[in-house]
């Protein structure tokens, strides 16, 4: 079913082959949470894996600070429709957080200061797809964007970047996280367009 | 969160506009009937899709402006242009009676009223106010005495959705308390000057946090996140603060 609607089109923005489907592109950065902005200071943030059979593995600001980072520039794209091209991040990448863990489980769940979870398979996370990022554009990422740190999984829906990270849990299986419990798809790639369960 | 209330296959639904009128200079409401719609809660949005004749089409999300009963098949979505927005342009200027579009919905589980009897706190910037509008209708539909405030922020008088229905609603829903802060342009004999929501604004015309309201802002993502924050600071619960965001996009 296609209904065409007289005379639109007009403004069209131009479409590019980098622009998933049903996405249009912004020079701006919108931001997208549920809630308040948590503020969270330094010296008592912490990162987290926890492994399925319980074992913790942290780290504090200063060391995550000097772990090995990344500089990376990709394309990032909200499942409100927009997407920004090149973006530019440095962060840790998962695979370096992951280096001395030894899990069988496939599924994890993101946390985030404030309360937020997601979803993303363990697959999704490693071989150089995500990273946990603390600075945008060469600045410290703000608050609002999910600073100090968030989750940087840009080949799904940004909803998928957890802000304000704060842990990872193992999980032996799926479980919808904030959004996906609220009707979005449960794993959310843009260029299959699973915005919404069922997509 | 029900997960059962969401488990089923959003599709793509033609909606016929069965009519259409200003609430502002710049905010027009669609009034759409959708066969078949299965329902929706206030706070929820939906998707309009439209396509051109040369087969281009363009997605965006919009807030639901009416409350649903449970009888007719529609929804009502009130739509701001946005400057250069392709989507709303169309929505606003290009759009006619008896036209058709595609939708799809409702989305959203988060930012919705379920008519629970904790007071309310809505804080509207600007055409943030539609989804708290759904609220509000909903509210008078089952007759509900939970005590409601909206503080709803606009640039000047001219800018006010919904000017007529919410001073009729403040009259007649027993419970329901509406300020308006203006921030370019007051009434004439408005008691302050224009100016932007204040820690003063919330604390006086909000609940206090120990009433333990649940409290929904929705507005410009500068605007969300000023009122959030001052709300935080006054004690609110952050976990009992719901937001809805919009910026930069059309």
């Amino acid at each position: 079913m296609s209904i065409i609607s007289p005379g639109f089109g007009g403004r069209r923005r131009s479409s590019r082959p980098d622009l998933p489907p049903g996405q249009y592109l912004t020079r701006d950065f919108p931001v997208l949470s549920a809630g308040p902005t948590p503020r969270i200071p330094l010296d008592r943030w912490q990162f987290t894996i926890t492994d399925e059979v319980g074992k913790k593995h942290s780290w504090s600001w200063k060391e995550f600070q000097e772990l090995p980072a990344e500089d990376v520039t990709v394309d990032i794209h909200c499942v409100t429709k927009w997407s920004k091209l090149g973006t530019t991040w440095r962060g840790v990448a998962l695979d370096t957080l992951f280096e001395n863990i030894e899990t069988t489980a496939d599924y994890t769940m993101v946390h985030g200061y404030g309360g937020y979870t997601t979803n993303v398979p363990l697959e999704d996370l490693l071989d150089g797809k995500a990273w946990v990022a603390y600075k945008f554009d060469g600045e410290d990422l703000a608050p609002e964007h999910g600073g100090p740190a968030r989750l940087v999984v840009p080949h799904l829906y940004f909803w998928k970047s957890a802000k304000w990270v704060n842990g990872i849990e193992m999980l032996q299986q799926d479980e919808p996280g904030f959004w996906e419990e609220a009707g979005y798809h449960i794993y959310g790639d843009p260029w299959r367009e699973q915005r919404y369960q069922g997509d | 969160m029900a997960r059962a209330a969401v488990s089923r296959r959003l599709t793509w639904r033609a909606a016929t506009v069965r009519e259409a009128r200003w609430e502002t200079a710049s905010a027009r409401t669609l009034v759409l009937d959708v066969p078949d719609w299965p329902g929706h809660l206030p706070g929820q949005h939906v998707d309009v899709r439209l396509t051109a004749p040369d087969g281009y089409s363009a997605q965006r999300s919009y807030s639901i402006a009416s409350s649903w009963t449970g009888d007719g098949d529609g929804v009502e979505l009130t739509v701001q242009r946005v400057e250069d927005g392709e989507v709303s342009t169309y929505l606003d200027d290009g759009l006619e009676v008896g036209q058709q579009l595609e939708l799809r919905g409702p989305v959203g589980g988060w930012f919705v009223w379920r008519n629970e009897p904790a007071p309310v706190l809505l804080v509207a910037g600007g055409s943030g106010v539609v989804p708290l509008m759904a609220m509000i209708r909903a509210r008078g539909d089952v007759r509900g005495r939970q005590p409601f405030r909206l503080v709803y922020s606009v640039r000047t008088p001219e800018d006010v959705c919904f000017a007529g229905e919410l001073a009729r609603r403040v009259r007649d829903d027993p419970g329901l308390d509406v300020h308006y802060v203006y921030t370019r342009k007051t009434p004439d004999g408005w008691p302050a000057p224009a100016g932007r929501l204040t820690v003063a604004t919330l604390n006086t015309h909000g609940w206090p946090p120990d009433f333990a309201p649940d409290v929904f802002v929705c507005g410009p993502t500068s605007f969300v996140e000023t009122a959030a924050d001052i709300l935080v600071a006054l004690g609110h619960d952050p976990k009992k603060i719901r937001t809805e965001r919009f910026g930069g996009t059309s």
